[in-house]
């Protein structure tokens, strides 16, 4: 299941975009969270529309007069699914690559690939990017409602590790209850999870399985393929078993039905010939249960997508997780501002009065985590220190957004401290007060006055940037929201109360800042008047 | 009999620079200053802009430090420095320095965030360590010193320019300084307000205060000078009589 592979491509992507978002380091991510949301309300309304407009247009006709059948992916899954060749960079393999060709060809036009972000891969199809998405995408429930699906052409395992030293781990999912399980979100192992184990949910496959090593899990269950090649390799762990099967087959847009009749005997064509066998077995994937795949039934076919339930309706239950959510994004930004504000006034003070060493190291402060985005800090704090210092998820996420804050509050300080005329701090030194009552009596409690509307601008920065902690971990809001989103299937409903809660939290705020910034702008007039 | 006469002499001198040389980035802004201010008398700098007034002035409070020379204040003698960050004794020297020579600046450099009144308690308080109430009394008797009795609650910004000069005379008075240093003190206001300041600086005079006053305005040299100090590119070029001198 690439899912997982997928979902941790575009946390790096996002993070390079942060890299490349100029002041952004910290002021900027939310934007790729935005960005993800809007993308959905913007899906959700074309597929409103597309509904209720044109009666479907025969697909294979189109595809047979293009010649080229589109197929959706994203390479930087990696291995085994699709991706760069090493010995020649911009040439595609992967045994998913060898399957298109080999449908393409049994339709009798060139497979084309089409690179998309593998957690928009569904709404891309939707809205008419590429004719199929073949890229490890597991048939499960919630994606039943949405796509029409193949027979599969890969059976993978769900399988449960633990470390080596507990042999005590069944497996078993009631074993599970009440253990921290490591899985990624909104996938087959983490709709299995839900209401029995405390899953911890991860945006990377290395993540899981690290944290497992250090304890901070007490389980992971992945696919089969993804534990073998991140899981198995690490000594102190073993396999405790596989908990359930599961697909992957190609996805066609439910109007499409010639389509994905004709990849299904494409699909039936190459899996009897072997050729199918051939390609897993030459790229190390092939065993007993594929057998399978090559007599695959209508009854087999019925039994894998099952009979998907409605989508449960947004409801109160979800506004409670919602809430709850929402008081983890702020008990995380308080709790940070509150480490930022501090740190920040010592930096600032260290920066402007303390010796050259000491001025020195508080600038490379700054300019170390104003430069690199805080997306790496939060992973380096977490995962990186985890060998010697095993924080939690919380701790790691409350100290990470606040000393990365810090460097910005430090500079709102300094600019509050270099706004007081130099004319007083002059008069508190002639009036004999040393430097440091100067400050204390002085500069400090009108530089703090004037800082007090950017902190509070910052804090709703910090309120919208404290999304990021999802990637160790901490479920807030928006990790909330977007989990409910696949849930429910939409993201329209999710995405609006995902909003309005941000907008409830940071608009009163934004008020009071600005009253602030009047209040002291009269102030400063009414100064420069005398 | 000379050795009562120097003694004499060094108590009539409250300041006294010597041979005081200093450059902002090579370019040469006081070039060998020697003059002797006296005890309980009103002496004021005056001469062009850029003639070196206000940065002598500074050295004496030991806000600007100097290249070569020495400034004695009340006994306390200053050295050149050419460091950034005096030395712990040196920041001893220099806050005693302080507290001997009050400032009183253009801007007046009144606290912001403090009252009138609390502008004039602040350092008593804090760097005398007097208690809250006589250090309040004191103010206000100050204050009612220097015509502002019924300001006292003001803040900075609600005052005038004269009213906010007037603050900053007695909270520089509050100290019990034993010369008051006034850099340019009238020139932020207008006519009237003018007036309300040199009132307070000659009934200070009168009371046998020892000032020293930059200034450019010959009307405030006449009414309250006894002796004027005439710098022109960081060179005594004249001293004497304010009459003779202007």
């Amino acid at each position: 299941m690439p899912t997982i592979v997928r979902v941790h491509a575009i946390s790096r992507r996002e993070a390079s975009l942060r890299l490349t978002s100029g002041r952004g380091a910290s002021k900027i991510p939310h934007v790729a969270r935005l960005r993800a949301i809007l993308f959905g309300l913007v899906t959700a309304l074309t597929v409103l529309l597309a509904c209720g407009g044109t009666a479907p247009a025969p697909a294979l006709g189109r595809i047979r007069a293009a010649g080229v059948l589109r197929w959706g992916g994203d390479i930087q899954g990696g291995e085994p699914y699709v991706y760069d060749d090493p010995a020649r960079p911009g040439h595609l393999v992967g045994f998913e690559v060898e399957i298109a060709e080999a449908i393409a060809r049994e339709l009798g036009v060139r497979a084309e690939f089409v690179q998309n972000d593998w957690s928009h891969l569904v709404p891309s199809l939707e809205r008419g990017t590429f004719d199929v998405i073949l890229n490890g995408l597991e048939v499960t429930e919630s994606r039943v409602g949405r796509v029409r699906f193949t027979r599969p052409y890969y059976a993978f395992a769900e399988r449960l590790m633990a470390r080596a030293d507990e042999p005590a781990m069944k497996p078993e999912l009631l074993a599970l209850k009440g253990r921290k399980v490591g899985t990624l979100a909104n996938s087959l192992a983490f709709e299995m999870l839900r209401g029995t184990a405390d899953t911890v949910v991860y945006d990377g496959v290395e993540e899981p399985y690290a944290d497992l090593v250090s304890g901070r899990t007490d389980a992971v269950l992945l696919d089969d393929i993804i534990a073998a090649r991140y899981g198995a390799p690490k000594p102190e762990l073993r396999v405790v078993g596989d908990l359930r099967e599961g697909y992957y087959a190609v996805a066609v847009r439910p109007s499409e039905s010639d389509l994905a009749e004709s990849v299904d005997s494409a699909l039936a064509k190459i899996a009897a010939s072997g050729e199918l066998q051939l390609i897993l077995d030459k790229n190390h994937l092939w065993n007993e249960r594929q057998g399978k795949l090559a007599s695959w039934s209508t009854a087999q076919q019925r039994a894998m997508l099952g009979t998907p339930p409605p989508p449960p309706p947004l409801g109160p239950a979800h506004a409670l997780l919602f809430l709850q959510g929402a008081g983890i994004t702020l008990l995380v930004s308080t709790l940070a501002m509150s480490l930022a504000i501090p740190l920040g006034l010592l930096l600032s003070l260290a920066r402007l009065y303390g010796g050259a060493a000491v001025a020195r190291l508080a600038s490379a402060y700054v300019e170390i985590y104003r430069g690199t985005p805080v997306l790496l800090q939060l992973y380096l704090l977490y995962y990186g220190l985890a060998p010697v210092l095993k924080l939690s998820a919380l701790a790691a996420a409350v100290i990470g957004l606040g000393m990365n804050y810090a460097a910005y509050e430090a500079e709102v300080y300094r600019a509050g401290i270099q706004a007081v005329p130099k004319a007083q701090l002059e008069s508190a030194l002639a009036l004999g007060m040393t430097t440091r009552l100067s400050l204390r009596r002085v500069v400090l409690p009108q530089a703090l006055r004037h800082a007090i509307p950017n902190v509070t601008n910052d804090f709703i920065a910090l309120l919208k940037d404290s999304s990021l902690v999802s990637v160790i971990t901490v479920v807030e809001l928006t990790k909330q929201m977007t989990i409910t989103a696949i849930d429910v299937r939409t993201w329209m409903g999710p995405g609006l109360l995902c909003a309005s809660l941000y907008f409830a939290m940071s608009y009163p705020l934004g008020r009071i800042a600005r009253r602030l910034e009047r209040k002291l702008e009269g102030e400063r007039e009414a100064e420069e008047a005398t | 009999m000379s050795t009562t006469d120097e003694i004499a002499s060094q108590l009539a001198d409250m300041i006294v620079v010597e041979n005081v040389r200093k450059a902002f980035d090579g370019r040469s802004v006081l070039d060998g200053v020697n003059i002797r201010f006296t005890r309980g008398k009103v002496s004021s700098l005056v001469g062009p802009s850029g003639g070196g007034k206000s940065t002598l002035l500074r050295c004496i409070n030991g806000l600007e430090r100097f290249d070569a020379g020495r400034i004695e204040v009340g006994g306390l003698s200053l050295g050149p420095s050419k460091r950034a960050r005096p030395s712990r004794a040196e920041r001893a020297t220099l806050r005693a320095i302080r507290l001997k020579a009050g400032m009183v600046f253009q801007q007046y450099g009144l606290f912001s965030h403090m009252t009138a009144v609390e502008n004039v308690m602040e350092a008593p308080v804090h760097v005398r360590g007097v208690g809250l109430a006589d250090a309040r009394q004191r103010a206000l008797h100050l204050l009612e010193q220097v015509g502002l009795s019924h300001r006292r609650d003001a803040f900075p910004r609600e005052l005038s320019g004269g009213e906010q000069q007037r603050v900053a005379i007695a909270r520089a008075l509050a100290m019990d300084p034993e010369a008051l240093l006034l850099d340019e003190p009238t020139s932020a206001l207008d006519p009237d307000r003018k007036a309300e300041v040199v009132r307070v600086l000659r009934n200070l005079a009168k009371g046998g205060a020892t000032m020293i006053i930059v200034t450019h305005e010959a009307a405030v040299v006449r009414e309250i000078a006894d002796h004027a100090v005439c710098l022109r590119d960081g060179r005594v070029v004249s001293e004497g009589k304010p009459s003779e001198v202007l």
